[in-house]
């Protein structure tokens, strides 16, 4: 996978090599001065290989996944209109029942750091994303770039932008593009999310037949020492149940990666749907501009005409308490003429930066579709590999177990 | 290779060879030492009938041949291999029992090609050392073939129940006919099997399949249980078919033959015998053993350790089977949730709906291999559990027979009075016991090659299967795999 982003050949890979190399484990007081034990990961950047030149050393950093969390925060809020590449769970989910789902795991740690370089080829493999000068100093800066982050501002897009996700709101005009995307998105997370379940349901089941059958390796030695023709048949057929039982370890741990894979496009449903929820926000606000626009005229009609066509507060009151004097009328009719200007002005904005959004937009969405496509595919021919490699050792286990019976 | 055979041992009344009564058997062998001369021989015998004549005077199924065993004698080591010196027929033979059995081939002429004469007077005896195979000395000499098929219930006012066919061809002599069909219930084979042990209570009696099934609500009358008893009843007939005693037994021939058991089943020492067993039984386990011969001893050390390893492989191989059941009905999950979303996707479709088909055959492969586990290794496995414990039966039998030979030779040496009674007590019981005893020698073994052969290709054939499951999926995985590559531009390398 990351030899396919690569070659995807964005100016800033064309330059650097990214690796996370290593993970370790930290001691050491957080912000409420409590001591914690976290992970660090180390990052390895190097100047791309030239021909016939050696590889340079690297220049190293180590984050944490905190401030991984922080980089995509600030792409989020930043390029709203980008489907952002996910990070890696922050917590086991979908395990079956061997693997811990303790956050301190080795196993657990090691698919993590893979799970991270993954995040940073793809920002780095990104037309869009690889500019960006905070993911530029992420990679470089190992101690300013917290500053720097913090100060673009994000931080309070970041919380109006949390509002308006969680906000419920209607649009009128519903742009069908992004309300079929949005749907494939929810399904597609449904079908991920029962996959994973499955799988995790599966690899408990096929790990429960393979280690019972080290059950019959230790029969099979214990019974080949009262027989003296069959023993040394039974012996080793024996072992080689008791290889058979072992290889199911290493053959679900290859399959972890699949599941891995699954789980990026999981979290990808994510970040497609906050860029669909973030169109409809600004659709919605453009309606909105445009519609609070349509009232301001009205009212200004109604005001120029004295006719009261649409019930408003104003107008009843006028009614009740009879209408205002002529000098009252123009100041009135003066700010509105104001606010109307305002508010085109509004809505042209509005509508630029909707169509703005849904051009932009889309082109990643082109771009993302043709990247799961691919990606997907290879995961399932990878999947398909891994099977036949177990079915292979399948095969050779009780070839060799049937020989040894056919000796007893 | 040498041909396994065992020995009988006749009792004092036939020492004589002269007056010799013969159990006919197929193949009999024995080893007689003379109380003439100090020798001792092997000879076999084969006959088809019953011959309450002299051996001597049986015409047309004998043969006879002799071995001469290295002996003391430098006279009868200079024989070994030539003509037999003259008449048998006097001397007494001190039937001994044996050490290592061993092989004669049925070679029916002499070294001249002339054919064997058939007086004990002119035996000739040659042997050769063949090439043994087990499964040929069956098949060589089976001329019984026996099936169990075509289950029917039965319902009557007081009860239901399943009535079996079993089918009979043959060619032997004893057999009125070479054909018979009748029909069985499972109450008609314990009663044959009943029998079987009480007339041949140190032989190894292949168990039936249990009367009721413990584990899980299984009906009766379910066709699962009715096909896998039918099974273990086909395998039980045959068993005792093939075996060189019991395959004589007069009421094997009667449970093949007669249309109506009843009448049979009514004769026979019956119930009160086998509590006349059970309490002598009691008592001499009470009383206990003085000291088990060595090879009896080790034989049951063998039984006990036989029997726990035969628990456990049931157990194991039931519990996989149980885990590879879960695991299909998870991996059938799959292919519902592929397929829906190869609806989702366009360029996915393919792909996607091809993971689908996968996981169905695969599912398809996995629930044929455990019905093949379920038929073939399991049934397998549990008729020796219940091997192992018609063997603890024996070894208690053989032990109660010991016991009483014990208590009544006790009895000899410590009363004063009735001495020629007690003797002539003591005496019928030394011979039960060295009858029984040979039994179970000769029968063991035999018993024990039976069990390699069974388990063994039962372990083949789980093992075959197994490999079949995996080149299966394999087949249905590399075909995805090409059908992908197909489509995609440029594919991956192989990874092995």
């Amino acid at each position: 996978m990351a030899d396919s982003m690569v070659e995807r050949g964005t100016a800033l890979l064309r330059k650097l090599e990214i690796n996370v190399a290593e993970a370790e484990k930290r001691t050491g007081k957080n912000t409420v001065n409590m001591q914690e034990t976290y992970t660090v990961y180390l990052i390895e950047i190097r100047p791309a290989e030239t021909e016939g030149g050696t590889p340079a050393a690297p220049d190293t950093l180590w984050r944490r996944y905190s401030e991984f969390e922080l980089l995509r925060t600030y792409l989020l809020v930043t390029y709203p209109y980008i489907i952002i590449p996910p990070l890696p769970e922050k917590r086991a989910e979908f395990v079956w029942h061997k693997l811990s789902a303790d956050n301190l795991d080795p196993d657990f740690v090691e698919r993590r750091r893979v799970g991270l370089e993954n995040f940073l080829l793809r920002v780095a493999s990104h037309p869009v994303l690889s500019n960006d000068k905070i993911f530029f100093l992420f990679l470089t800066e190992e101690k300013g770039w917290r500053d720097a982050v913090l100060e673009t501002g994000f931080q309070d897009k970041a919380d109006s932008r949390l509002k308006s996700l969680s906000a419920m709101f209607r649009v009128k005009n519903p742009d069908k593009r992004f309300t079929a995307l949005k749907q494939y998105s929810d399904e597609l997370n449904s079908i991920i999310s029962q996959l994973l379940r499955i799988r995790a349901r599966v690899a408990d089941r096929l790990y429960g037949v393979y280690k019972v059958h080290g059950n019959y390796g230790r029969v099979f030695s214990e019974w080949s020492a009262i027989e003296k023709e069959m023993g040394d048949g039974l012996q080793s057929a024996g072992h080689h149940m008791d290889t058979y039982a072992a290889s199911i370890d290493d053959i679900l741990e290859e399959e972890e990666h699949f599941a891995d894979q699954l789980k990026e496009y999981l979290f990808y449903t994510d970040a497609v749907r906050s860029v669909c929820r973030k169109h409809e926000l600004i659709q919605y606000e453009l309606e909105m501009a445009a519609q609070d626009l349509v009232q301001k005229k009205q009212q200004k009609e109604e005001l120029a005409t004295g006719t009261v066509r649409i019930f408003s507060l104003k107008g009843m009151t006028s009614k009740l308490f009879g209408q205002e004097s002529p000098e009252q009328k123009e100041s009135r009719l003066a700010a509105l003429e104001q606010s109307i200007q305002e508010g085109e002005e509004t809505v042209k904005e509005k509508n630029t930066e909707c169509q703005e959004f849904v051009r932009a937009a889309w082109d990643d969405i082109e771009r993302f579709k043709e990247q799961k496509d691919k990606d997907l595919r290879e995961a399932l021919i990878s999947y398909a590999i891994m099977q036949i490699s177990m079915c292979k050792k399948g095969i050779q286990v009780w070839s060799n177990a049937k020989e040894c019976f056919s000796k007893m | 290779m040498r041909q396994h055979m065992y020995t009988q041992h006749f009792g004092r009344k036939t020492r004589t060879l002269a007056n010799t009564q013969l159990y006919c058997e197929q193949q009999r062998r024995f080893r007689a030492k003379s109380n003439v001369t100090d020798r001792s021989f092997y000879f076999e015998i084969r006959y088809r009938k019953w011959h309450p004549r002299r051996a001597s005077e049986c015409g047309c199924c004998v043969e006879l041949r002799w071995k001469f065993v290295f002996s003391k004698s430098p006279e009868l080591r200079a024989m070994s291999g030539h003509t037999v010196p003259a008449d048998f027929s006097e001397h007494m033979l001190d039937l001994d029992e044996d050490e290592d059995l061993e092989v004669f081939t049925k070679n029916t002429s002499l070294p001249d090609g002339s054919p064997m004469p058939n007086s004990p007077s002119s035996m000739v005896n040659q042997y050769r050392l063949e090439d043994d195979d087990e499964g040929q000395e069956v098949a060589n000499t089976k001329d019984i073939f026996v099936t169990v098929d075509h289950p029917e219930s039965q319902v009557t006012a007081i009860e239901t129940f399943v009535l079996y066919r079993v089918v009979t061809r043959t060619t032997r002599s004893d057999f009125d006919s070479s054909e018979y069909e009748v029909r069985r219930r499972y109450q008609d084979f314990v009663w044959l099997r009943s029998k079987l042990e009480e007339k041949h209570p140190t032989l190894i009696v292949h168990p039936l399949p249990e009367k009721f099934v413990m584990k899980g609500m299984v009906e009766r009358f379910n066709d699962d249980f009715i096909e896998t008893r039918r099974r273990a009843l086909h395998r039980f007939l045959n068993k005792i078919s093939e075996h060189p005693i019991l395959s004589y037994s007069q009421h094997f021939q009667v449970f093949l033959t007669a249309q109506d058991l009843a009448p049979h089943r009514k004769q026979g020492p019956g119930f009160l015998s086998r509590m006349g067993e059970t309490v002598r039984a009691v008592a001499n386990s009470v009383r206990g053993l003085k000291s088990r011969p060595e090879e009896f001893a080790v034989m049951q050390e063998y039984v006990d350790d036989f029997s726990n390893k035969m628990c456990c492989m049931d157990k194991v191989t039931q519990r996989i089977v149980k885990e590879q059941r879960e695991y299909v009905d998870e991996l059938k999950q799959y292919s519902p949730t592929y397929a829906r979303w190869g609806e989702l996707e366009e360029d996915l479709t393919e792909p996607l709906k091809g993971m689908a088909s996968c996981v169905v055959q695969c599912s398809k492969e996995a629930e044929e291999h455990i019905q093949h586990l379920s038929e073939v290794l399991v049934p397998a496995l549990h008729e020796y559990v219940l091997c192992a414990e018609t063997l603890k039966a024996v070894m208690r039998r053989r032990d109660n027979i010991q016991a009483e030979f014990e208590a009544k030779n006790e009895a000899l040496l410590t009363r004063k009075v009735e001495q020629e009674a007690l003797q002539e007590e003591v005496d019928v019981l030394a011979d039960r016991m060295e009858q029984a005893n040979n039994s179970l020698k000769g029968d063991w073994l035999r018993w024990q090659r039976s069990m390699k052969t069974d388990l063994r290709s039962a372990f083949i054939s789980a093992a075959e299967k197994n490999v079949e499951y995996y080149e299966k999926c394999l087949a249905v995985w590399e075909s995805f795999l090409v059908s992908q590559r197909a489509d995609s531009s440029g594919g991956q390398e192989d990874v092995a």
